[in-house]
């Protein structure tokens, strides 16, 4: 394994992982990265004392924010749980914590596989690669 | 509250748990289309059809030199399949027993996996979906024995990379085609792993939903693809003071984008 590859921050052993849960984990690891940057260039700009640099950095952050939300796009379609909280919570109105329980009636969690009364889908999704 | 009306339902969480542990388990076991084809979804129940592009012109409109066209839409089929259960014996869930009799639960999954494979291989003219062994334009291989599987596959690769399709490959096996092959060896090896050798190690599917044999497709990504709106799920019918009507559900539409990429291999006796 080379050093540095993202890769190294797998907790099973490769060979039991299947190509969609590698493939997750390249999403998930690049989605961490474009929060860090975001992170990053927001800090920078801040800091900085030249207006012209400062205004590239901020542009800087704005790419890396296109860049998160199309990787969590990804997520999305290929997870199912993802999809159901995104739809739960993404564009929603009023206090976030109260979101949940608005969508529900009150009747348990609403996002992800069905757990009791919950309105979710059973998260099948997709099982290419499966055998 | 939402379309699947489960907080309606009087059922324990318990049993909730029970049954939908056995749908996700029996679903995950019948499907096979899904392990073989592209997925988009799921988009929820707002989505109702699948744009393809397309146009669909009109000889003559109703207005004198005004061209008509209608845009070509793929409409989600809704599936649904009854369940009903007895309360009395979801009440068990909540005493503590994890042995519920579920087998409703059961047949409604095999059945709703059945619909979905079936529309996918075989399409379903309804809803507009042609599946993909109606799409593929290649003659099908014809299987005389059990001992000819491997070749057969080697033969339908070839066909497919004729046609430009390239890997990697998986292997969807109707019920017979797929028994035969799992109890039979060739000379002591077995007939699976000399299959599997053929299909450059790609997958065996089971696929119940195939009757005539089995099917050879590239899983490459772009040929065939299903979109799903309402994923499969669990809804709330009706109750009596006896039982509880549920019901398995969900929409969706698939298309061929490219037709080439897969073949029948059909066993014949």
């Amino acid at each position: 394994m080379f050093p540095g590859m993202s890769s190294e921050t797998y907790h099973e052993p490769i060979e039991l992982l299947s190509e969609d849960t590698k493939n997750t984990h390249r999403a998930i690891v690049s989605l961490k990265e474009e929060l860090e940057a975001i992170d990053w260039y927001q800090q920078r700009a801040e800091a900085c004392t030249d207006d012209e640099l400062r205004s590239i950095l901020i542009h800087n952050k704005n790419e890396e924010v296109e860049h998160a939300l199309m990787t969590l796009e990804w997520l999305r379609r290929k997870n199912p749980v993802f999809a159901a909280n995104i739809e739960t919570y993404l564009n929603s109105s009023g206090p976030v914590t109260e979101v949940e329980e608005k969508v529900t009636g009150g009747g348990g969690e609403s996002a992800g596989p069905s757990s009791g009364a919950s309105s979710a889908s059973l998260g099948i999704g997709s099982l290419k690669g499966m055998k | 509250m939402d379309l699947l009306k489960r907080q309606k339902a009087p059922i324990v969480d318990e049993a909730w748990q029970q049954i939908d542990e056995e749908a996700r388990r029996v679903l995950k076991l019948h499907l096979a289309g899904r392990k073989v084809v592209d997925f988009s979804g799921p988009h929820g129940w707002q989505l109702g059809g699948v744009n393809t592009g397309r146009l669909e012109h009109i000889e003559k409109g109703p207005i004198e030199n005004v061209s008509h066209a209608v845009r070509n839409v793929l409409p989600l089929v809704e599936l649904r399949v009854p369940i009903t259960l007895p309360i009395l014996e979801l009440d068990y869930a909540g005493r503590g027993a994890t042995d519920l009799d579920l087998d409703p639960v059961i047949l409604a999954a095999e059945s709703v996996a059945r619909a979905e494979d079936d529309a996918i291989f075989h399409g379903f003219e309804h809803a507009k979906i042609t599946g993909m062994i109606q799409a593929s334009p290649h003659t099908p291989i014809e299987v005389r024995s059990a001992q000819a599987w491997p070749s057969a596959v080697s033969a339908a690769k070839k066909v497919l990379r004729m046609a430009g399709v390239n890997g990697p490959y998986a292997l969807a096996m109707g019920m017979e085609a797929y028994e035969e092959v799992m109890a039979d060896g060739d000379d002591g090896y077995p007939l699976r792993k000399r299959l599997q050798e053929r299909a450059e190690q790609g997958s065996l599917i089971w696929a119940p939903a195939l009757q005539e044999g089995a099917v050879l497709l590239s899983t490459r990504g772009g040929d065939y693809e299903l979109t799903v709106g309402q994923d499969l799920s669990l809804g709330y019918a009706s109750h009596d003071r006896s039982n509880v009507e549920l019901y398995l559900t969900e929409s969706f539409t698939f298309r061929v984008l490219e037709d080439k990429a897969c073949i029948l291999l059909r066993r014949v006796s």
